[in-house]
Formats: structure tokens, C-alpha cells, sequence
């Protein structure tokens, strides 16, 4: 399975390897698509990890754990389904094209294509984008 | 045989129009032929929601005691124009607020009374022997106002510029997010489900007309501003970039949200999606035609925003066709094409007006006057004063 998830380091854990035990010990392919550590403050990491369902499970699981809170991208792009228009202006600078208009013209959000870059916060006219990161 | 505007309102009437939308009307007319189609359709819908930043709304407060002339108007803290009379004034779409700066505006003062909301409003005054009263602050809704009608300057623009950057710097423009070195490339128009671009000669649009305007029923006031019918025009007749609008009026207390809509882009400000929907009368065989334009036979040039000046340089012409596929080439090389209108809510709206019109609560309305054929598009000079 391949996901992507956003994991959330307290400030006391940003100094601990949790990304290598989670590749060295669980064996998880992981690619780190966007990164932000400051020394002293809450660290985020937006990993696409791909593993057998199992050992995902249980590289969260040590995450989790080891106090790093671990949310499915999808859930940390919200895009309020009343405020939307469907006018198609968040696409023109998503470059990944996790945003889309699909075939009936509506917004479509693939999370599996998202790197949390934001520029659709601020493009989006009607303000109905809220990416946590 | 032509039809006549009283025989299709006849057979509004009676129940009996056959009613399409501008999509609808698009495969019949390649299968059947304009002729067939002039025959058996007697109206064709249309529709836009587009951000339209020339829009605003009058309104009356009506009158405080002891009275005041206002001269000065905030609405939650928007300013509004009160230089009119004691207790009117305009807000306008793209007015930005005195404290929430671009983030919301005159567009958003709007949307919220539409949608119920109350909204402060504080005046100033210099006071007179009539109206002695020098300053007020209170609360007014949709409901507390005496008249609250939208009367947008230029709407429903015929075609639109399609915007580009070829720049090293991200644009933030009412073009939407442009980004550096032809990152994407942004086009606003409804295409083949647009109004004017289905009667390109503007032959049943004119003051009085009849539209949808915000969920309600609204008229054609006037040509819109920079109305510009001389524009560059294809074999087909429709045009290669803007050229009609038009000026609309219709009452904001009959409105709703889902055809009216504040919107604010980034570094720009406010402005306001407008939801116009315009019925065109089939009268004859060229009509049928007309209103079969395909998003293929629409063009519209590629504009460099990266240019500051008012001559911006043509990167290439594109059709909506190639525009909706979401890739371009231009300047050899491929880009990403994105809306800033709505087309599902344009579809939308030829729907609604299409059901209306079908439950006879909608009848058309000729123009009592053709708006000016060609009265060109000056610039600004600017003189030693």
C-alpha cells in the first residue's frame, strides 16, 4: 500500500531519528515530500510511504508511539464543499495535479498527488482551501 | 418561417415552448441542421458565473431620528459611496474593508446581506438644518433596507483575454496566480455556454431584456462599460477577444447565494461572481446557428501579464476547446490551463432558466433598444493640467 501521511514531531522529539528506525527497522519506503524543522519548535514531515499493509501498520504504530502524531494527508486538505464554486482557479497553480476539474467540471482532490505546498490556499478566490501542515 | 418574440412567449404561455441549453442545442443543429432546429426550438439558455469585479449594489437605509444626510458610509467597515442622496449609497464589489483589507470587501458586504446577515452600518455626516444629525451606527439587513438592487456597470463580457507570464516571478493578477516562465496559463469565460458569444451580433440582447441575474430575475440596463462590438471577429462572427457587455440591474433581496458570490484574489482584492444567465429568443434559422457555436469555433488570444503596460504582448490564440483540455502548446512549450468562471455553474444556470421558463415563470422581454453597434473603447490620455 502507498500513502501519504503527515507526521507531527513535538518539539521535545524533532531531534530524534524516528525516520530511519522507520526505514531501517520496518523496512518502509519513504519519500519525503515536504519538510519543515525548526530546532525548538514542532517539526512536520509529509512522507509518501509505501509498504505491505502490515508493516505500515506497524511503522505508524512505532510513530504514534514515539509521540509523533500521524494523520493521513487527505484529511489535513480540507476544501469546504459549500464555500467551493468549482470554478477551477486552485488547478491553475497546482502543479502536481492533486487538484483537477473532472470530467462534469467539478473539483476533484487527489491526495495521492498532494505535496502540501499550499499555493492553492491563497489562489483559491473563495478562501474554501485550509491545508494543515 | 421566422418566429416572432409574441409567438414564443405564446407558447411560453401555454406550456408549449420547446426550451434547450446553449449545450443542448449543440447536437442538434449538427444532426438535424439550423433550419430543423429554427423550427422546433423556441428558446436556448445560456449561462456565466464569473468573478465580475464592475458590480454593486444601491441601497436606501431609509431615514434616522432626527435625520441625516450621509456623506461618509461604512458597511462592516467597506466604505461606500453616499455621495447621492440623504440616505442612499453604492457599494461596490471591489471596495476593500478599512480592516480586513483584501480579505474582504464590498463583494462580501453583499453576499452577506443576500445571505440574511446583518451587516453594521456607521455614517458620517456634516449635518444641515434639515438633517441636523452628524453621525449614526447601527445594524441593517436585506429586510430593514427599503431598496437593495445590484446594478453592475459591465457584466457578461463576450469573450475574455486569456493571461500568461512569461516573467521570472509568480503574478498574482484578477487573472488569478500566474506562475513565472508560462507556468500555467488562466482563461474566464463560459465559452459556448456563454451569453453574448451565442448571439455574437447582439441581435435579441438590448436594454430591457430580460436575464437571470444572481438567482433572480434581472434586466439589461444599459451597454456595459468598454462595451466594444468592434472588436476582431472570426468567420463565424463571434469574437476574438472582448467585446460586448453589458450594464445589469435586478433586485438583491430576490437574489441567493449560489449565483452570487464574494470572492477575493490574492494581492488583487475583492470582487464578486456574478451568476448571468440570458434566454435567447430562436427567431430564425441564423439564431439556430448561432447558438450551436462549439467551444472549438471560440478563440480568444493568450495575453503576457508579464507586461505592465496596457498594450500587453499576444502570446498566441488558443480555442476554449484546447483551453478545457487542460494543455496548451504555446511558444513551444506545453502548459496548464486553468478557469477562473465556473462551468458546471454556468451549466447550472441555463438549467434553472430553462426550468423557469419551461414553468412559465419566466417569459421573454425584446429590447426596447439595441445597445450602440460600435461605439469604441477610448483610453486614458493623460494632459498637462
Amino acid at each position: 500500500m502507498r500513502t501519504r501521511v503527515v507526521l507531527r514531531f513535538p518539539a521535545d522529539r524533532v531531534e530524534q531519528p524516528i525516520t530511519y528506525h522507520l526505514i531501517r527497522d520496518y523496512g518502509v519506503r519513504v519519500n519525503i515530500l515536504r519538510a519543515r524543522v525548526n530546532p525548538g519548535e514542532e517539526g512536520t514531515l509529509l512522507l509518501e510511504i509505501e509498504a505491505p499493509d502490515t508493516e505500515l501498520a506497524a511503522a505508524l504504530e512505532f510513530a504514534a508511539s514515539e509521540g509523533v502524531e500521524v494523520t493521513p494527508l487527505a484529511k489535513q486538505v480540507l476544501i469546504d464543499a459549500d464555500s467551493c464554486i468549482d470554478c477551477g482557479a486552485c488547478t491553475a497553480v497546482c502543479v502536481t495535479g492533486a487538484l483537477q476539474l473532472d470530467t462534469g467540471y467539478r473539483l476533484a482532490f487527489d491526495p495521492g498527488r498532494c505535496v502540501a505546498c499550499e499555493l492553492c490556499v491563497g489562489a483559491c478566490p473563495l478562501r474554501a482551501i485550509e491545508v494543515t501542515f | 418561417m421566422p418566429k416572432t418574440l409574441d409567438e414564443i412567449n405564446e407558447k411560453i404561455k401555454s406550456g408549449q415552448a420547446v426550451v434547450v441549453t446553449a449545450e443542448e442545442i449543440i447536437p442538434m443543429v449538427k444532426e438535424q441542421g439550423p433550419a430543423r432546429v429554427a423550427r422546433d426550438v423556441d428558446v436556448v439558455t445560456t449561462g456565466t458565473f464569473g468573478p465580475m469585479c464592475s458590480s454593486g449594489a444601491f441601497l436606501n437605509f431609509g431615514h434616522s431620528d432626527p435625520p441625516i444626510k450621509m456623506s461618509r458610509v461604512w458597511l462592516n467597515r467597506v466604505p461606500a459611496y453616499a455621495g447621492v442622496a440623504a440616505v442612499d449609497a453604492y457599494i461596490g464589489a471591489t471596495e476593500p474593508s478599512e480592516d480586513k483589507g483584501l480579505e474582504y470587501g464590498g463583494a462580501h458586504v453583499i453576499e452577506d446581506l443576500v445571505a440574511g446577515k446583518e451587516v453594521e452600518l456607521k455614517a458620517q455626516a456634516y449635518g444641515t438644518d434639515c438633517y441636523p444629525r452628524r453621525e449614526i451606527t447601527t445594524r441593517v439587513s436585506l429586510d430593514t433596507l427599503n431598496q437593495a438592487y445590484l446594478f453592475n456597470p459591465r457584466n457578461a463580457y463576450q469573450n475574455y483575454a486569456v493571461a500568461a507570464n512569461t516573467s521570472g516571478r509568480t503574478l498574482h493578477t484578477y487573472m488569478g496566480t500566474l506562475l513565472p516562465r508560462l507556468g500555467n496559463i488562466t482563461y474566464c469565460s463560459a465559452g459556448q455556454l456563454s451569453p453574448l458569444l451565442n448571439d455574437p451580433q447582439l441581435r435579441t440582447i438590448g436594454i430591457g431584456t430580460r436575464v437571470f441575474l444572481g438567482g433572480a430575475p434581472g434586466y439589461v440596463a444599459w451597454e456595459g462599460t468598454q462595451h466594444n462590438p468592434g472588436q476582431a471577429r472570426g468567420e463565424n462572427l463571434v469574437p476574438l477577444g472582448p467585446a460586448g457587455t453589458l450594464a445589469l440591474i435586478g433586485d438583491l433581496k430576490a437574489m441567493n447565494t449560489r449565483f452570487l458570490r464574494a470572492c477575493t484574489f490574492q494581492n488583487y482584492g475583492p470582487s464578486l461572481y456574478v451568476g448571468v444567465g440570458i434566454p435567447i429568443p430562436i427567431l430564425d434559422e441564423d439564431l439556430a446557428w448561432s447558438c450551436s457555436v462549439t467551444d472549438d469555433d471560440i478563440y480568444s488570444n493568450v495575453i503576457d501579464y508579464a507586461c505592465p503596460g496596457r498594450s500587453r504582448p499576444v502570446l498566441g490564440r488558443l480555442s476554449y476547446a484546447q483551453l478545457r483540455s487542460g494543455l496548451v502548446q504555446v511558444g513551444g512549450k506545453q502548459v496548464r490551463t486553468a478557469p477562473l468562471s465556473s462551468y458546471a455553474r454556468a451549466r447550472e444556470i441555463a438549467s434553472v432558466l430553462k426550468a423557469w421558463i419551461l414553468e412559465r415563470r419566466f417569459t421573454l422581454q425584446a429590447p426596447v433598444q439595441s445597445l450602440p453597434v460600435n461605439p469604441g473603447v477610448k483610453p486614458l490620455r493623460e494632459v498637462q493640467a
